[in-house]
């Protein structure tokens, strides 16, 4: 999901209080909703970026709906566990074939079946050409999606996908992935009935789902103001509804839901803005606030194609910044606490995330280290005047803790820092991709689907998708290999932290912290709890 | 005059290409690769990319772009944004809220910065006039986020007498609050506006002539002084109608209002071609009708002006 | 028959020697003619309001120019998160902003920039608009529909969408600096001072002195510029002077958005922007800049107030 650009930090600027993602907002119909006695939760959202199709749903404000409207083949626990939903078994001996069985009479929330074709017709979709679905890249594993992802391409079925019977259907991947189940429970692994077929837009407008939740009829997306959902009566799955329906309002920035929040005029805030962040246990009180740390995590990525940043002199001024940056004060001051300082390149909340990845102390604030390695790396090619840059996009919040990272190289290694703002995401992304940045870029991960490699992979491996800097290693690349091809996950863990060593000595980004989700609710509900993901776990919410 | 005034709209149909195709060529050259930030921090899929482009004529160069907007525009399809909304049906969302919200905040500068800008002027260097003085600071020091804030915790969450935020289908009493705060930095201009003209035109011969007749005091100041006062001030106002339409960003933002200013920012940032044109052409359209209603005001309020 | 000398007409009025009106009708041969500004210029000098604000402004340029004078603390050498809205502490009179910089430093040093902004930009937007403005109300017709319909455009243009695009150009991008920003703010804000400075022409143009300067074979276009513009000068005096505020505060819109000044470049806009994360853990943080833009404000008005009533022939006491 595209949560680094909808930031939860989004400032109360003139301007950052509009996040990028969000298109106006609303709510002011259902202003009451809050103190009503019916038991539907108000919850601040951003308007859908498309429609509400799974492979067509990748930002926050439309993610957490069809989440909600859709059921997979698994679901994750609030610990980041894989629980089977409608699959009744995934199974594999070589990590490379999987036979997945479904569970019987399951149906759609207009009665059709969900079959095994539900699913390998809505695969088959998002992942051909063609149909030009934003989530595309998660079935890049299947056997098949080279050809039918490619430009132009008319072919529309992955040859690795087969319907058994109704209840069955085998995958077979380009190369073993141990940690390929794991994917299943991300949105765009969803289902899709028949009718979706037959005009994805308008199914987009009005979709129907298997969730626990359903659209409230025709018209139920309003848009710019709301969308109301009400559980689904015949559902079977295991995250089933403790209040009677959810209205997302739509809001352009945190500060004035939080005022809605303070008002009573909503029942549930998942980010705290950054204007309220000393107040909100003062304001809210004790049992109205939550702070749990989730999947994310902030980094800067310092690209290896810049000539000071390259060889031996690149990486010993790599682990110099790194060791110059007071990580604890950051988090304690501009975050008040809200934070926590980084060990590696993931984060606490997956299954096999490790403390003592040897090497870590590179990411301690050690400022005398940091001027040691500094002046050894002035030694071997002279840094001069040149002024470190942290390239970021300004609508997203990150201003402050851009300053405070940068002033606090400055204080410790003597050179001038500062952070480069771009107006816009497209501007700031393009820099990126076409590989002309001038410094450091501000990057972070949200983790689509609980694992290490989901943070490793997409991120450092020679030539992948958002691997900004340019890094590659082979080692690092056949460490990962290593991990995916194992056995199990479990046995993959190790693998994983193995290639975060190499990361860790090389540095081709400079882990900061990882994300905490700050989540404030009125005085009316109870149960809130958020999910690995950092998502509010909607359907637990009651209404007191 | 109504020769004048049928000129007057005949230069739209020039001014409204014009500007479409500047509006355009802007988009057009705006940094950045708006497909590509669909896909966030996410590797894009080539193949995705170029069907996107394709879908949005992003892929065709500039001049045939905009030919293939104005072709749509004849027949009323206005496109559709990134998310596949008409922008019609956006347009339609938005500009009646903001319409609300901007006549609501003109009105509130004009009815109060006439009236603090009458007294200040009369009163010349005296309390109320220093007090009006401070107050105008205050406005112009501190951002609108700020008032904007303050005000809408006040009166929304400790007061309770309004709520904190209003939605796309907000009522005119909904709006009272926001339309004062988009309003405030225009009265500090509609204030010293009115207040500078009065004091010019105090000692004007005709005042002192209406005064020897032995008109009344008020009757002297409202017909008198204030009519031929009003020149700047009405210019000042209609000027600043479609300001607070295009420009309403922060105060949409506090009270999050789905309005024509939040739009209109979210579309540039994402590089929304037709929508920022279709925006822009409206807002236009409106610079230039209450231009004219101010051209035609000025022979109303001062008869020696005369149109040919 | 009677002689009719002067001595023996009897006298119903005072001889003309005896009144006053002689001294009022002289004039003074000897003494250069003075021009209205000239005039203008020794009305002004006597006047307490403009004394008091030109010192003002006085005292903020020489802060803009020697910022080391009044202070000694480098405004952005040492700033400690330790200190993060910290309190006044010795030697730091204003206390800490959230990253833990001096308050008052960078009040010192931000002046320039915004200064410079406030004042450049708000005269670039009277030169243009002024200009554009005066000729477009004076002479009407096509050449009024041309000029006011190029304002309607840039008028409503976003500024973020102009501003992100000017900067793009090469030359901005490689260049950028508080001049820049000052020709961004100029090029979208001179269709509102052009708006109003056509207005009071159009008000002015047809008033009596005009006509009557015109039919003593004055021309059009000296009878515009010494004439109509001195007598429409007061509504674009007080717009420039709120501009300058407006413009001041803009900057840091522009800045925030990475289309403005160069992060390292302090200014009060700047400052008043960070604040806002502090407004209500540490509101002073935000009051100080804001004070500062308010007296530079507040300065400027009073100047432009003593100016108009210096021009203003009318209303100056007597």
């Amino acid at each position: 999901m595209r949560f680094a650009r909808t930031s939860k930090l989004v400032g109360l600027a003139a301007m950052a209080a509009l996040v990028l993602s969000a298109c106006g907002g609303g709510g002011g119909t259902g202003g009451g909703d809050g103190a009503d006695a019916s038991a539907v939760i108000t919850a601040n959202s951003t308007e859908p970026q498309n429609p509400l199709v799974p492979t067509n749903t990748n930002e926050v404000g439309g993610g957490r709906v069809v989440d909600l409207i859709f059921e997979g083949l698994i679901s994750y626990d609030a610990s980041g566990a894989p629980v089977n939903e409608v699959a009744e078994s995934i199974e594999t001996t070589d990590s490379q074939n999987y036979t997945i069985t479904l569970k019987p009479d399951q149906t759609f929330t207009n009665g059709d079946p969900v079959t095994a074709s539900s699913f390998v017709d809505a695969w088959n979709y998002g992942a051909a050409a063609e149909n030009a679905q934003l989530s595309q890249y998660f079935f890049e594993s299947i056997a098949g999606y080279e050809e039918v992802s490619a430009e132009d391409s008319k072919e529309n079925e992955m040859s690795g996908l087969k319907v058994v019977d109704d209840r069955t259907f085998t995958v077979k991947l380009a190369q073993p992935e141990s940690d390929w189940p794991l994917r299943l429970g991300y949105t765009a692994f969803s289902p899709l009935p028949e009718v979706a077929f037959e005009d994805m837009e308008s199914f987009g407008e009005n979709p129907v789902g298997n969730g626990p939740y359903m659209l409230a009829g025709e018209g139920a997306w309003q848009h710019d103001v709301q969308i109301e959902l009400v559980p689904n009566p015949d559902y079977q799955g295991t995250r089933t509804p403790q209040n009677e329906g959810i209205t997302f309002k739509f809001y352009s920035g945190f500060e004035a839901a939080y005022q809605d929040l303070l008002a009573n005029n909503l029942d549930l805030l998942d980010t705290i803005p950054p204007s309220s962040l000393k107040n909100f246990k003062t304001d809210l009180g004790e049992g109205r606030y939550l702070e749990k740390p989730y999947a994310g995590n902030q980094t800067i990525t310092i690209p290896t194609y810049l000539d000071e940043w390259s060889g031996e002199a690149g990486e010993l001024r790599r682990k110099a910044i790194s060791l110059a940056i007071n990580r604890p004060e950051i988090t304690e001051v501009i975050f008040s606490g809200g934070r926590q300082p980084a060990t590696e390149f993931t984060a606490p909340v997956i299954d096999g995330y490790s403390e003592e990845i040897e090497g870590n102390e590179v990411l301690e604030f050690n400022p005398e280290k940091a001027r040691e390695l500094w002046a050894q790396a002035d030694e071997i090619d002279p840094w001069g005047d040149k002024v470190f840059t942290i390239s970021y996009n300004s609508d997203g919040g990150h201003k402050e803790w851009i300053d405070a990272v940068a002033n606090s190289i400055k204080n410790e290694l003597g050179i001038e820092a500062q952070g480069k703002p771009y107006a816009t995401f497209a501007e700031v992304r393009e820099v990126a991709t076409s590989k002309t940045l001038e410094g450091a870029l501000r990057t972070g991960w949200q983790a689509d689907y609980p694992s290490l490699y989901n943070f490793l992979g997409p991120l450092f491996g020679t030539g992948a998708g958002s691997n900004d800097g340019d890094y590659s290693s082979k080692e690092f690349d056949s460490k990962l290999r290593e991990g995916l091809s194992a056995a199990s996950p479990e046995e993959g863990f190790s693998a994983f932290n193995e290639a975060q060593e190499i990361l860790l000595q090389d540095l081709p980004a400079v882990p900061l912290w990882y994300q905490v989700r700050q989540v404030g609710w009125s005085e009316s509900v109870d149960n809130v709890d958020t999910a690995w993901n950092g998502v509010p776990v909607y359907h637990e919410i009651t209404r007191k | 005059m109504a020769w004048y005034i049928f000129r007057r709209f005949l230069q739209m149909i020039p001014v409204f290409f014009g500007a479409t195709f500047m509006v355009y060529f802007l988009v057009f050259s705006l940094p950045g690769d708006p497909i590509q930030a669909l896909f966030g921090d996410r590797a894009v899929s080539p193949a995705v990319a170029a069907q996107l482009r394709e879908q949005y004529n992003l892929d065709e160069p500039f001049l045939v772009q905009y030919f293939l907007y104005l072709k749509n525009l004849v027949t009323f399809n206005l496109g559709n944004d990134f998310s596949g909304r008409p922008v019609a049906e956006v347009l339609a969302q938005v500009f009646p809220v903001t319409i609300r919200l901007a006549v609501l905040a003109l009105v509130f500068e004009a009815v109060f910065g006439i009236i603090f800008g009458v007294i200040a002027g009369l009163r010349k260097g005296k309390f109320f006039d220093g007090t009006i003085l401070v107050a105008s600071l205050v406005v112009i020091a501190i951002p609108i986020f700020v008032l904007g804030f303050v005000l809408q915790f006040l009166v929304g969450v400790k007061l309770g007498w309004a709520k904190p935020t209003v939605g796309a289908e907000a009522g005119w009493s909904d709006l009272l609050l926001p339309a004062m705060v988009l309003g405030l930095v225009s009265l500090a201009y509609v204030i010293r506006l009115t207040r500078t003209s009065i004091i010019e035109n105090m000692n004007a011969d005709y005042v002192r002539t209406a005064t020897a007749k032995g008109l009344s005091r008020p009757r002297v100041v409202v017909v008198h002084i204030l009519r031929n006062s009003m020149i700047p001030v009405v210019t000042f106002l209609g000027a600043d109608l479609g300001a607070l339409m295009g420009g309403a960003i922060v105060t949409e933002g506090i009270f999050n209002v789905p309005g024509v200013g939040q739009r209109l920012y979210q579309s540039v940032l994402r590089g929304e071609g037709p929508t920022i044109v279709s925006i822009v052409s409206v807002l236009i359209l409106v610079y230039i009708l209450a231009n004219l209603a101010v051209d035609v005001l000025y022979a109303w309020l001062d008869p020696r002006i005369r149109y040919a | 028959m009677p002689d009719y000398r002067k001595d023996d007409i009897e006298h119903y009025v005072a001889p003309l020697e005896e009144t006053p009106l002689q001294a009022t009708d002289k004039v003074a041969e000897d003494v250069q003619p003075l021009s209205l500004w000239a005039e203008a210029w020794r009305n002004l000098r006597r006047q307490p309001l403009f004394i008091v604000s030109a010192l003002l402004i006085l005292l903020i340029i020489v802060v803009a120019l020697f910022p080391g004078l009044f202070t000694q603390t480098a405004p952005n050498a040492n700033c400690q998160l330790a200190n993060s809205d910290g309190g006044p502490a010795p030697g730091h009179p204003l206390g800490f902003t959230v990253q833990g910089c001096d308050v008052y430093a960078r009040l010192i040093y931000g002046t320039q920039a915004s200064l410079t902004v406030g004042i450049f930009a708000t005269l670039g937007a009277l030169l243009v608009g002024g200009l554009l403005g005066a000729t477009a109300g004076f002479y009407g017709g096509w050449l009024d529909s041309v000029i006011a319909r190029i304002g309607d455009v840039f008028f409503a243009l976003p500024l973020i969408l102009g501003a992100i695009i000017i900067m793009q150009l090469p030359f901005f991008r490689e260049n950028r600096n508080v001049w820049t920003v000052v020709i961004t703010l100029v090029v979208f804000g001179w269709p509102q001072v052009a708006r109003i400075t056509r207005g009071a022409v159009i008000s002015v143009r047809n008033a009596d002195f005009v006509t009557a300067a015109r039919s003593l074979g004055v021309s059009r276009a000296a009878a515009l510029v010494r004439h109509v513009i001195p007598n429409s000068l007061a509504p674009v005096i007080v717009v420039a002077t709120v501009n300058l505020g407006i413009f001041i505060v803009a900057e840091a819109t522009l800045s925030f958005l990475g289309i403005g000044l160069p992060p390292d470049v302090m200014s009060w806009g700047n400052d008043i922007s960070a604040a806002q994360v502090s407004l209500r853990s540490n509101p002073s943080t935000l009051l100080w800049p804001a004070a500062a833009l308010s007296v530079t404000v507040l300065s400027f008005i009073m100047l432009g107030d003593a100016l108009r009533d210096a021009l203003d022939p009318k209303a100056r006491k007597r």
